[in-house]
């Protein structure tokens, strides 16, 4: 497919078509193409009812459209469709985990281990389960501030009395892969859970729980051009059905008494009160287009666009990209430009059509340990060219000048 | 909103100096001031007797608008009465809101009338009110401590 057939499916380049659009933030949130669009269109104008209410036709059919998209969904990371739990995006996922699982199997003096890399929303779930538990939580490090977690590390740190590991499978911020098989397969060496945060992953990188291992995974539907407000947790079956529901309410329920209630089998026991079935819709149809596309073409699109914008980035004078190149990487590449704050590169950039985001990522401890406060962050997605990051590059020439340096 | 309505050779100049971005001597007020969007922080320090703001300064890190603004205000501030400064930062919060824009009224904040045109940058705001709201908070705060 050429650049020009990717951009047309996606009708928000043709709306703003009058003007420069680059849009380089699709680690936040992704555009979304028309076929999603008209999915969600289509189930309100035709489909609309209360999933697992009504019992006339119209209920029926909303019904039918919530769980089809969950066997699309369920195949799309090839797992068992009792397994595949709605949520709003994977920060819920991860807080369903932490206060399911995390709260009644933790014990006081337990370890859990996650890694520098995380995104606050498989960061600070965990900090309040060792804060409500008292257990430790302790962190993989990166290789000198690298990105990269060594062998050496996850060894050091996965070690007996480690209950659970949560661990991103690419970083938000520094767009690396991380070594989440190696992190797996020692975590079940030492008899610890595995919690995997694949939120910026799911959108670049096939994804098939029954090799990957883990007994949670998360990811948002959001970032993966589906609509805002529908995420995915996927579980072990055996975890799911001992654990206790996170919300209670609705539709949750097999029986209710008046001093007690009986749960409803997976993955109901997990989706109290009304869905976002419309979002389950869009996004299925969002699976059915990157299975349009393909998945190869996704990584092979993706890959030409962030090799050349890591190179470019790297050529220009007073530019400090983060992490290393080794490894692989999708998404977001962080930079800083020297003397320039952030958030004054973003507007800067701004002005050219240029979108980024700059702050610190929702990954503070990171920064920490990058030893800075916050940075800029590129990220790519299929629909990016090359010509988006000679945009990017060309602004970033002029800030410098617009806050008043020489060069 | 064109860039150079807002990175004015003033702001950015005021981005750059250290003239005000130090430690003082004795400061009796210390006040923290935090942009949850970015993270930037600043603190503020005051030296205030019989009412008056003997000497201020800031340290911490934050964008140029940000730095310019704690800056300039700094300027402004340092030698007035509290119940002046006070007043200045209602003024500057209300003109970035929308809602001072008599010309007399602006006229007081002198070289800081320079940040009217964020209230045309939703996303920047918070960065040009940081130091302003710092001083609000710590101003106020201090007003309590008396009063208990």
């Amino acid at each position: 497919m050429t650049d020009e057939e990717i951009k047309a499916e996606f009708p928000i380049f043709e709306k703003r078509s009058g003007k420069p659009f680059h849009y380089l933030d699709s680690a936040a949130t992704s555009q979304r193409p028309a076929d999603v669009i008209e999915a969600v269109s289509q189930f309100y104008y035709e489909k609309n009812a209360n999933p697992h209410r009504g019992v006339y036709e119209l209920a029926e059919q909303a019904t039918e459209s919530y769980e089809n998209a969950r066997q699309v969904i369920a195949q799309f990371i090839n797992a068992d469709p009792t397994q595949v739990i709605y949520t709003r995006n994977a920060t819920e996922g991860l807080n369903l985990v932490a206060y399911s699982y995390g709260l009644t199997h933790i014990q006081k003096g337990d370890h859990i281990v996650i890694s520098i890399l995380e995104h606050h929303s498989n960061l600070i779930p965990w900090q309040r389960v060792a804060r409500a538990k008292g257990a430790v939580l302790d962190y993989m490090y990166t290789e000198n501030g690298s990105g990269k977690i060594t062998d050496e590390e996850i060894e050091k740190r996965i070690v007996p009395g480690v209950k659970l590991v949560a661990i991103t499978q690419v970083s938000n911020v520094l767009g690396i892969v991380t070594p989440y098989e190696k992190i797996i397969a020692r975590a079940h060496e030492v008899g610890a859970v595995v919690v995997v945060d694949a939120a910026q992953s799911a959108p670049h990188l096939s994804i098939d729980v029954q090799t990957l291992g883990a007994d949670f995974l998360a990811f948002s539907g959001h970032k993966l051009f589906s609509p805002l407000g529908i995420g995915i947790l996927w579980g072990r079956k055996d975890l799911l059905e001992e654990m206790p529901p996170f919300l209670s309410g609705g539709d949750m329920i097999d029986s209710v008494s008046e001093q007690d209630a009986v749960w409803a089998p997976l993955p109901e026991k997990f989706e109290a009160g009304t869905q976002n079935a419309g979002g389950a819709v869009g996004l299925a149809a969002a699976i059915h287009w990157m299975n349009k596309i393909g998945m190869d073409t996704i990584e092979e699109r993706e890959a030409a666009v962030y090799d050349y914008a890591w190179e470019k980035l790297h050529s220009l004078p007073h530019v400090t990209v983060y992490g290393t190149g080794e490894g692989k990487h999708v998404g977001a590449i962080a930079f800083n430009i020297d003397d320039a704050h952030p958030h004054d590169v973003a507007s800067i950039l701004d002005a050219d059509g240029v979108c980024v985001r700059a702050g610190h990522h929702c990954a503070q401890p990171l920064m920490g340990h990058l030893g800075i406060h916050n940075c800029c962050r590129a990220s790519i997605s299929v629909y990016n060219t090359k010509e988006d990051i000679d945009a990017l590059c060309d602004s970033i020439l002029k800030v410098r000048k617009w806050l008043g340096y020489e060069s | 909103m064109s860039l150079n309505q807002i990175y004015t050779q003033i702001i950015t100049e005021n981005s750059r100096s250290k003239e005000h971005k130090h430690d003082i001597d004795n400061p009796n007020i210390v006040h923290d001031g935090v942009n949850p969007s970015c993270g930037d922080e600043i603190t503020l320090e005051l030296r205030v007797k019989d009412g008056r703001i003997e000497d201020a300064s800031f340290v911490g890190d934050g964008c140029a608008i940000s730095q310019a603004s704690a800056s300039m205000m700094i300027d402004l501030i340092k030698g007035r009465s509290v119940e002046e400064a006070r007043h200045l930062a209602d003024i500057f919060i209300g003109m970035i809101k929308g809602t001072v824009t008599d010309p007399e009224q602006l006229d007081e904040l002198e070289d800081s009338q320079a940040f009217e045109n964020i209230r045309h940058m939703p996303a920047r705001v918070k960065c040009a009110v940081l130091g302003w709201h710092t001083l609000d908070e710590a101003l106020k705060e201090k007003e309590e401590q008396k009063k208990n």
